[in-house]
């Protein structure tokens, strides 16, 4: 279905379009000056991305590393009314031992019917990005394939505050390119009716965030 | 400093008390001020409108009509700004702004003028974003004694004008400057004061066909106003 | 009111002040317009002036958009090299009909006639969903305000929000009306509270966002280097479709290639400020290829040609194609913000649309997209928003001066050019000019339009609403000659 000669007759024309370009001039001789910031950020990182992710409405808990996560999960899921959790693979199993619902394992596949039938979703994260209140997920361990944490309605995502990173150009070369990546900023939302964002569409309308402060 | 006056085309046939103000304002800061008779016109017209080859073929004679001054100064920030930007010439970086020269070359923010006027102020697009005159207007006018300045809502926004598109889209261009004349009636203003006189034909023009009251004048002709 | 669509522009769309004259006399229009740009306006200076380095990161996007046009044959090789390593397939198309086809047959050979699809300007552009549409496949827009204008048979008005020409009360009568006729209806007693409009958009679209087997996209970024493809949006129709089909078909301007991987350090900071406003998007999805027993597994990449290539070889027209299509030039603009977005007769609205659309259709193709350069005051506040710094009033004059050129042999001159000639001889010599002025001041006195009121012929545009300056008495030129000054 490919079509060679269109791509030859569209390089053609490219090339033939930028005979002003000199023939030895490689890309990287075409100046690309990188002064701004890695990042803007002097503040605590922590601290501002606690607040970020609240400018979005979302909810944020704060819990130290230890006991107090497994019943910080529990009183979440049970508050938010979730009796039906989907779990993915590599999510740490101590810190579910204060949840009682039902769990939905991935294994075999959940069908889309069953993920939207589901109360909501527990996952890790890859990082956070504090100036921007962005939880990274890139389906990593405890994370799940990409569509478990976008069709329950709740996600629960929890993050380590040492995965947390300043800013956007740390975050992107933290990244591992070939690794399907979802950048989340708050729950979904649209700016679609008179240019004024509201929350709640597609994806997850609550988004809950649990911040394991590392020891 | 010997200062050559550009006063643009059509300030020299229709607003020529403007070009008088400069004058003033300019010889009683000390300065002597002088006309270079082969002046005509700088070709923004034309080239804003598409026809570069004529704008391109006046370019010459005004560079030669220049040459050999300390300074050249304009009071149209539109046609000061056409020519720093497209005119490529020796003479080019040398044009200035009346307001720019005033406060970034002469160094002068109170000028000794008078006007006992409530103003306010037209921020013109091609003095604000082509020539980056920022405030410096305002600062000369906030030095003007009996002055009442009130701030213009929404200044920023153009007034429409944007030369023949005035006529190209005339019903665009006068929904815009309706919009422009409502923001200044806000101000319960008697003088809009500008740094351009194209802008200021078409504003005056829409005040005029309501007989609105409201008088337009170009920023030099308040700083060479006295008591 | 849709009418029919070819390669960017509208069959038959006016010029552009015909259309104006159109869109200014409706009142409610421009209430929605001055309400929602005034908003965004607002809120994007606040969301740009976070970041001290703004100017360093506009100079740095437009950089890299500049190498990337100086070498983009090399950059689309690179691209799909990655793109085919990681497991997509990729196709190479000239025109909007080449593209349509190979997605209709794509779609086709899954044994499917509906594909959900993610707001794409590409695929709006090549008219993808009535090309569909004539093959039997029904293309359902996922976004908000594209469902809204898919549903109302209309026509998108903005890049980045398609009905901001329609305010929460016409909306909320439009899902009353039509979202019954093609799948789940909209609530009883649905409000014009927009949480409510947008549960009813949730609601309607979830069946069909579960049952999909195909989706289309549209793409904000391709990295060269790694095969990476994103896509920012808000709502998460976009992971949707990106996530559950089966087959995933992407149609990407040849342009939004980008050299690698971490340019997206850039851009993920200039674009989503510059759009909504925002910090950031709620959603960002990047994919490479296929990932095995993750989203869909096949992936096909278009790459569309469609006049970019003829719109590089213009070395002052070039940099449109650097748009990010963020439309924060439209927020700003006070001609689209009187005119709305319909005006512009092209699926490339407001500023970038004026001289995007003339050269991928070609200047001098139609009185049409000829008038679209002069739809502007020059004023200058869409280079101040633009993120990736493109010089659209440069581009713009640019333009208007190839559109003068392309009718200079004309039989019949236009009035307008007769002037110019006439003013650039008037303009040649001093003493022309001297004269000029003498017969204009007295002309002006003895047609008595002292107080100029109304004019006849071409003026009329100007005494509408305005009144005519009379030339002075005397020029300046004269007065000093006569006080014998220096």
């Amino acid at each position: 279905m490919t079509n060679p000669e269109a791509k030859d007759r569209i390089l053609a024309r490219i090339r033939s379009a930028l005979r002003d370009v000199p023939g030895e001039e490689r890309p990287e001789d075409v100046a690309v000056t990188r002064d701004y910031r890695d990042s803007h950020v002097s503040a605590d990182i922590v601290d501002l991305f606690v607040g970020r992710v609240e400018d979005y409405r979302a909810t944020v808990t704060r819990v130290p590393e230890g006991q107090q996560v497994p019943a910080e999960i529990a009183r979440i899921l049970a508050e938010r009314g979730v009796a039906n959790l989907v779990v993915p693979p590599g999510f740490p199993e101590e810190w579910l031992a204060g949840y009682e619902g039902a769990r939905l394992t991935d294994d075999p596949p959940l069908t889309a019917a069953e993920l939207d039938a589901s109360d909501g979703v527990v996952t890790l994260a890859a990082q956070g990005i504090a100036l921007t209140g962005t939880i990274v997920l890139d389906a990593g361990p405890g994370q799940g394939r990409r569509a478990l944490s976008l069709v329950p309605d709740l996600h629960l995502c929890v993050v380590r505050s040492s995965q947390v990173l300043p800013d956007v150009p740390p975050a992107v070369r933290a990244l591992v390119p070939h690794r399907p990546t979802t950048f989340i900023s708050g729950p979904s939302a649209t700016s679609d009716i008179e240019l004024d964002r509201v929350e709640g569409v597609h994806g997850p309308r609550t988004l809950e965030v649990l911040l394991v402060v590392d020891s | 400093m010997r200062v050559a006056l550009f006063i643009a085309c059509y300030n020299d046939a229709l607003f020529p008390d403007t070009g008088k103000a400069v004058t003033t304002v300019l010889e009683r800061l000390g300065h002597t001020v002088e006309f270079p008779m082969a002046q005509t016109c700088c070709g923004q017209m034309h080239y804003n409108t598409g026809y570069r080859r004529e704008a391109e073929s006046l370019v010459g004679a005004f560079n030669d009509a220049f040459r050999g001054y300390d300074a050249i100064v304009t009071p149209s920030g539109s046609c000061g700004g056409h020519v720093r930007h497209h005119h490529g010439t020796e003479t080019a970086p040398n044009v200035h702004e009346f307001s720019e020269f005033l406060v970034d070359v002469l160094g002068v923010t109170d000028v000794g003028a008078y006007y006992p006027h409530r103003v306010t102020y037209h921020p013109t697009c091609h003095s604000l974003r082509m020539l980056r005159v920022g405030d410096k207007p305002l600062q000369l006018l906030r030095a003007v004694e009996g002055i009442d300045l009130v701030e213009l809502p929404e200044a920023e926004s153009c007034c429409g004008f944007g030369g023949t598109f005035a006529m190209k889209n005339s019903e665009t261009s006068i929904a815009m400057l309706q919009d422009k004349m409502a923001n200044v009636g806000k101000t319960e203003a008697d003088t809009l004061c500008a740094s351009d006189n194209s802008c200021l034909m078409h504003i005056g023009g829409g005040f005029g066909r309501i007989k609105s009251g409201v008088r337009t004048l170009h920023l030099a002709e308040i700083l060479a106003a006295t008591r | 009111m849709s009418g029919e669509k070819v390669n960017v522009v509208w069959l038959g769309s006016p010029t552009f002040p015909n259309a104006a004259h159109e869109a200014l006399q409706d009142a409610q229009l421009r209430r929605n317009l001055k309400h929602a740009t005034t908003t965004i306006r607002d809120k994007r200076l606040r969301a740009v002036a976070e970041l001290d380095d703004w100017e360093t990161l506009r100079l740095a996007g437009s950089q890299i958009k500049d190498r990337v046009m100086r070498h983009l044959d090399e950059y689309l090789l690179r691209l799909e090299a990655s793109v085919t390593a990681a497991g997509g397939v990729v196709h190479w198309a000239e025109d909007a009909a080449a593209a349509t086809r190979i997605v209709a047959d794509l779609v086709r050979a899954q044994g499917t006639d509906e594909v959900v699809k993610v707001k794409s300007m590409a695929t709006q552009e090549i008219g993808l969903n009535e090309a569909l549409a004539a093959d039997g496949i029904t293309a359902t827009e996922t976004d908000l305000a594209e469902l809204i204008v898919q549903l109302d048979d209309d026509r998108p008005s903005h890049i980045l929000v398609p009905a901001i020409h329609r305010n929460r009360t016409e909306i909320r009568d439009i899902f009353r009306r039509e979202m019954g006729k093609n799948g789940v209806p909209a609530p009883d007693g649905l409000t014009d509270e927009p949480r409510v409009l947008a549960e009813a958009a949730r609601r309607h679209l979830r069946e069909k966002f579960l049952r999909a087997k195909v989706a289309v996209s549209g793409a904000n970024f391709a990295c060269a280097d790694t095969g990476t493809v994103g896509v920012v949006e808000s709502e998460g129709n976009g992971r949707m479709c990106v996530t559950l089909p089966e087959t995933l078909i992407t149609v990407m301007g040849i342009e939004k290639v980008l050299p690698s991987f971490t340019d997206l350090e850039v851009f993920l900071q200039l674009l989503p400020r510059s759009s909504t406003a925002e910090r950031m998007n709620p959603y960002t999805s990047l994919w490479t290829g296929v990932t095995p027993g993750d989203g869909p597994q096949e992936f096909h990449l278009i790459l569309l040609d469609n006049g970019r290539s003829a719109t590089l070889a213009d070395r002052e027209g070039r940099s449109a194609l650097h748009c990010i299509r963020c439309s924060a030039c439209l927020n700003v603009c006070p001609v689209y913000e009187r005119t709305g977005g319909r005006s512009y007769g092209s699926v490339y609205p407001g500023p970038i649309g004026a001289v995007l659309t003339p050269q991928l259709v070609g200047v001098g193709s139609s009185e049409h997209a000829d008038s679209l350069p002069f739809a502007s005051t020059l004023c200058g506040a869409c280079f101040d928003a633009c993120p990736v710094r493109i010089d659209i009033p440069e581009m713009l004059v640019h333009l208007r001066a190839k559109v003068v050129d392309a009718h200079r042999q004309d039989r019949l001159p236009k009035p307008e050019a007769l002037a110019m000639k006439g003013a650039r001889v008037v303009f040649g010599s001093p003493r022309r000019l001297a004269l000029a002025e003498k017969l204009g001041a007295l002309g002006g006195r003895v047609a008595g339009i002292r107080g100029g009121r109304w004019l006849p012929g071409p003026a009329r545009k100007w005494t509408a609403a305005r009144d005519v300056p009379v030339p002075a008495r005397e020029s300046f030129r004269a007065w000093w000659r006569k006080a014998g000054r220096p």
